[in-house]
């Protein structure tokens, strides 16, 4: 792969993150994230990686007080999400989330995929149905639910409920989808088909995911970024970082021996 | 006598001085077990003691008015010359002041509780919520004349034919009484959704209504169910308000405009009197008791049959 063929799809530049307590949460992180390419974000517990990710979609907005300090520029159009006159919903309508925890709303499994295109507006039955199967394909899913759209999702299991949070993810056609920690409650198994369809879904859109396991992110990332205390320590290819960081610190992170 | 064998004396146990400690510690167990559990059948007992003297005493009502009279009689004249033992006219004016109470508690309420969990700030909340439940503290006599004093001449302003005693001006006050329990029990339940359920919401690009509506509301049903239980309980079972203001005639009419009694306003009227005890006038309170309670209970079991269906599965 040579460096020319990739591009740019965001970029964090000089982003600093301060917590309403005061925290200092990320220092100065530049960043890019590439298009059809999937980041990894790693580093002990409290370095501040799932903060930087949830820069990216303004999650930060929900609490008062916590305060961005810097850009993160989206490409092909040079917006800076984090600038005071953007709306932060326009922002999550581009940049959708998967969470750590699968977290279904308390609605069928058809409303559920369905949800993101009400919300902004969407009557059309036929359009939605055509969506939502889109969506549930997409998410590798639709072969075990489609004939139980109707039926709650809280009955799924663990890891079907979260392929049905990709799916209602990938519903509205986000250009990014975020990932926090998307297998840390699942079983190896379903851990196992929420990283292929990761895999699959690259094609389509541009993937950060931050991840505990350092495995995962060698099994799937093309690129990675090692945080440690807010700073971004280090930042290149997968491969490159695994088989030869550069920096110490993240070496002593990946041998084990920190973290 | 359950306890006994827990105090063999330690000497008569081969084991070890250390294992004597523990029959010791066992006896003191067992009686503070036994005195838990006193205090939680000093309640169940009370119940079941309400129960049997309403049981008892209506036993005495029905030997003198037969149960068909009762339920289909037009008229409750216990204390008239021309005696009739119709229940359907208090029946018609506890559903009556109750059904208008509802409709204003249980909008205003939800709104309040929508209100408070999901766009009140932090210090907004804390000013308005205990405000809100200082009306729980206002003594219900006071709500009474609130209604009977203020609330019916100002809606006779708009309705000129409206009776002095009313059942509108009487179910709109009580309303306004329930209204902070249905907020404050619907307010806990939308509070207990998980915030990683509003954050779904919100990264799917949602706003803060829809969020409150489509994915809140719907997590909290369980808790807003029991909240309006709760209010019907209180509706039905409110007394002082409706013997206030609404008049203490029992009418069989659910016309709001008219004056009527409630189950509870003609126990008040009947045991603030000096009635003999065992007449048919006291024996008949407490089978308008028994009806009270009877639908409370109803209320109350169908409520859990909702909150059951509609359980929190987050």
């Amino acid at each position: 792969m040579d460096q020319v063929s990739h591009v740019t799809k965001a970029e964090s530049r000089n982003l600093n993150f301060y917590y309403s307590n005061g925290a200092h949460a990320l220092k100065g992180i530049n960043m890019p994230l590439y298009e059809n390419k999937i980041t990894a974000l790693i580093g002990p517990s409290g370095c501040g990686k799932s903060t930087f990710l949830r820069c990216f979609n303004r999650m930060h907005d929900l609490y008062p007080g916590n305060r961005y300090d810097g850009q993160i520029v989206m490409h092909p159009d040079n917006t800076n999400i984090l600038a005071d006159g953007v709306d932060p919903i326009e922002v999550r309508m581009r940049i959708s989330m998967v969470f750590q925890k699968p977290n279904p709303f308390p609605k069928s499994i058809y409303e559920n995929v369905a949800y993101g295109l009400r919300v902004r507006g969407g009557k059309n039955k036929k359009v939605i149905d055509d969506k939502v199967e889109q969506a549930l394909r997409g998410a590798a899913l639709w072969d075990e639910v489609k004939d139980r759209l109707n039926d709650l999702a809280f009955n799924l299991s663990g890891g079907q409920q979260q392929r049905l949070c990709i799916a209602r993810a990938l519903a509205t056609d986000p250009e990014i989808m975020l990932f926090d920690e998307p297998t840390s409650a699942l079983d190896p198994i379903a851990t196992a088909s929420i990283e292929e369809l990761m895999t699959e879904l690259r094609n389509k859109l541009t993937i950060l995911v931050v991840t505990h396991n350092m495995q995962q992110a060698a099994r799937v990332s093309d690129y990675t970024a090692y945080m440690y205390l807010g700073d971004l320590v280090e930042f290149s290819k997968t491969d490159d970082i695994f088989i030869k960081p550069k920096d110490k610190r993240t070496e002593d992170y990946i041998t084990g021996r920190i973290g | 006598m359950m306890i006994a064998p827990a105090i063999t004396p330690a000497s008569e146990l081969t084991i070890s001085p250390r294992l004597a400690k523990n029959v010791r510690r066992n006896f003191t167990e067992r009686v503070i077990e036994f005195i838990l559990m006193l205090a939680a059948l000093s309640a169940v007992a009370t119940t079941f003691a309400i129960v049997a003297i309403l049981l008892y005493e209506s036993l005495g009502f029905f030997k003198t008015v037969s149960v068909w009279e009762f339920f289909t009689a037009k008229e409750w004249t216990p204390l008239f010359e021309d005696a009739h033992y119709g229940i359907a006219p208090l029946v018609a004016g506890t559903l009556t002041t109750s059904a208008i109470a509802l409709l204003v508690a249980v909008p205003i309420g939800t709104i309040a509780a929508i209100y408070m969990s999901e766009f009140a700030s932090y210090k907004t909340r804390e000013i308005v919520k205990p405000i809100l439940e200082l009306l729980v503290g206002v003594p219900t006599v006071v709500f009474g004349y609130f209604a009977l004093l203020f609330v019916t001449p100002l809606l006779q302003k708009v309705i000129p034919d409206l009776q002095g005693f009313n059942m509108l001006g009487a179910g709109i006050v009580m309303g306004i009484m329930i209204v902070p329990y249905i907020a404050s029990v619907a307010e806990d339940a939308m509070r207990a959704v998980p915030m990683n359920m509003r954050e779904g919401s919100y990264a799917m690009g949602a706003t803060r209504f829809q969020t409150a509506i489509r994915v809140v509301t719907p997590a909290a049903i369980s808790g807003i169910v029991a909240a309006y239980i709760l209010a019907i309980s209180r509706a039905v079972g409110e007394t002082m308000v409706v013997a206030v203001a609404a008049g203490q005639q029992p009418n069989l009419t659910f016309n709001p405009m008219e004056s009527a009694a409630t189950i509870t306003a003609y126990i008040v009227q009947v045991a603030m009197g000096d009635l003999p005890h065992g007449s048919i006038g006291y024996q008949s309170i407490f089978a308008a008791g028994l009806v009270l309670m009877v639908m409370t209970l109803s209320f109350n079991i169908i409520g859990h049959i909702v909150r059951k269906k509609y359980r929190e599965q987050y």
